[in-house]
């Protein structure tokens, strides 16, 4: 019972400690050293079935590979706290053997803004050198222009699903272009192959057309055909700018986040003790 | 206040009756703590593993079929035999007085039944985390309401 790629699987791993860690890094009390590995996003509005997907991938992929997941749920702007929701859908994880092969964890996107907080990619980090082959990345419920899991996976896979608007919609520049392969999910309710269609016909007039899958997570149609795409897919050439704007995107909000005035720039700009301009001078320092 | 803390709100046995687990882990999210809700129907072992992937300092089981004599304690006993003796473990639901020495007797630090306000879930919270108040702490310390 240790098929996993790396030879080490999850067996003998210290899940407590490794989850503590993950603590530590996430409340950056600890910068992990850097580690590639395969990340895979997959992000798409809420509710087309992101988390349902990825458990369904579980079970196809790992027989053969340890897999960590990252499903990331937003913050309260308001509280700052979270509900992290994600877990309820992973039945895999309820597997006795299957599951062990599995880390699911749960992530805030706490003061980052975008569908993937920068963290991710050090808690991936931390993964990689825990021996795990792949890191699955759950973005936020993101639609169109939302791009910022480009700035660290691999390959993104765009999750679409019937009875979201009419041709329009894929006509819409944005996520989609980016997409690495696209996956029209729900194949079971009526709509779905029209909607595979007519992203296809949009993206067909690029030289590029990334490839569309239709599945279904909830009768395992198609499923095991999108597990063997995924990992064959190629992450294109043509997104590297878009990856690269992204990264440094992140570095320059994680710079102004982590500033120690930046909460007490705000607290006086809504208190209406400093004008916005006033605040945005101090910031710029 | 409390520092964000990780809270695993649970649900084990065969009960399916969960308004009140969400208004916990809603009141506690707009607390500024980031909540995991595991769902329905979850087994001690499963519970166990959540809370250990996810880091959880907290773990609030909420029970209303009546299995909580049993279900708490064995909870309890897996957290302290998974070297997780400091998860801080909180109850709720329907559980009568006399099932209540038990389950303090066995980590449990406070339990909430229908009617409580979520300002007195919110400063156990604030309290528990400056107490020896872990599951297998021996302290006898308990949540004495507001």
């Amino acid at each position: 019972m240790n098929p996993v790629g790396n030879g080490r699987g999850c067996e003998g791993l210290n899940r407590r400690l490794l989850a503590k860690t993950l603590s530590e890094i996430e409340n950056r009390q600890l910068i992990p050293k850097r580690h590639e590995g395969l990340i895979i996003a997959f992000t798409g509005s809420p509710g087309v079935g992101k988390s349902c997907l990825i458990d369904r991938l579980i079970y196809e992929w790992s027989t053969t590979k340890t897999i960590a997941v990252l499903a990331v749920d937003p913050t309260s702007p308001l509280s700052g706290g979270a509900l992290l929701g994600d877990r309820i859908r992973m039945t895999v994880l309820d597997e006795p053997e299957l599951g062990k092969q599995v880390y699911f964890r749960s992530v805030a996107t706490r003061e980052s803004s975008g569908s993937v907080p920068s963290i991710v990619g050090d808690l991936a980090s931390h993964l990689f050198s825990e021996g795990f082959d792949m890191v699955l990345v759950e973005t936020v419920g993101a639609g169109q222009s939302e791009m910022r899991c480009a700035a660290l996976a691999n390959k993104i896979i765009v999750v679409e699903g019937p009875s979201r608007g009419d041709i329009i919609q894929a006509e819409k520049a944005g996520l989609l272009e980016l997409a690495d392969l696209v996956v029209v999910n729900k194949s079971d309710l009526p709509g779905a192959s029209k909607v595979a269609h007519e992203i296809q016909s949009s993206l067909n007039l690029t030289d590029t057309a990334p490839n569309i899958v239709l599945a279904s997570a909830q009768t395992g149609e198609g499923i095991e055909e999108l597990a063997e795409k995924i990992l064959l897919t190629k992450s294109s050439v043509k997104t590297n700018r878009a990856r690269i704007r992204e990264r440094i995107l992140m570095w320059h909000e994680n710079k102004l986040l982590h500033r120690e005035n930046f909460d007490y720039v705000i607290k006086q700009i809504s208190s209406g003790e400093l004008s916005f301009e006033e605040g945005l001078v101090i910031l710029s320092d | 206040m409390a520092g964000r803390q990780r809270i695993v709100i649970a649900k084990p046995g065969l009960d399916g009756h969960d308004r009140g687990a969400k208004v916990v882990a809603r009141a506690l999210r707009d607390a500024g703590h980031e909540v995991i809700y595991t769902g329905l129907r979850r087994t001690p072992e499963q519970i166990i593993m959540t809370a250990m992937d996810e880091d959880a300092s907290f773990l609030g089981l909420s029970s209303l079929s009546g299995a909580h004599g049993h279900l708490f304690p064995k909870i309890c006993k897996l957290l302290t035999e998974q070297g997780m003796g400091d998860v801080i473990v909180f109850a709720g639901g329907i559980i009568p007085e006399s099932d209540r020495e038990a389950l303090y007797d066995a980590g449990i630090r406070a339990i909430f039944g229908p009617g409580t306000s979520t300002e007195e879930i919110l400063s156990f919270i604030d309290e528990a985390v400056q107490k020896p108040s872990g599951v297998s702490v021996e302290s006898g310390w308990k949540w004495q309401g507001l």
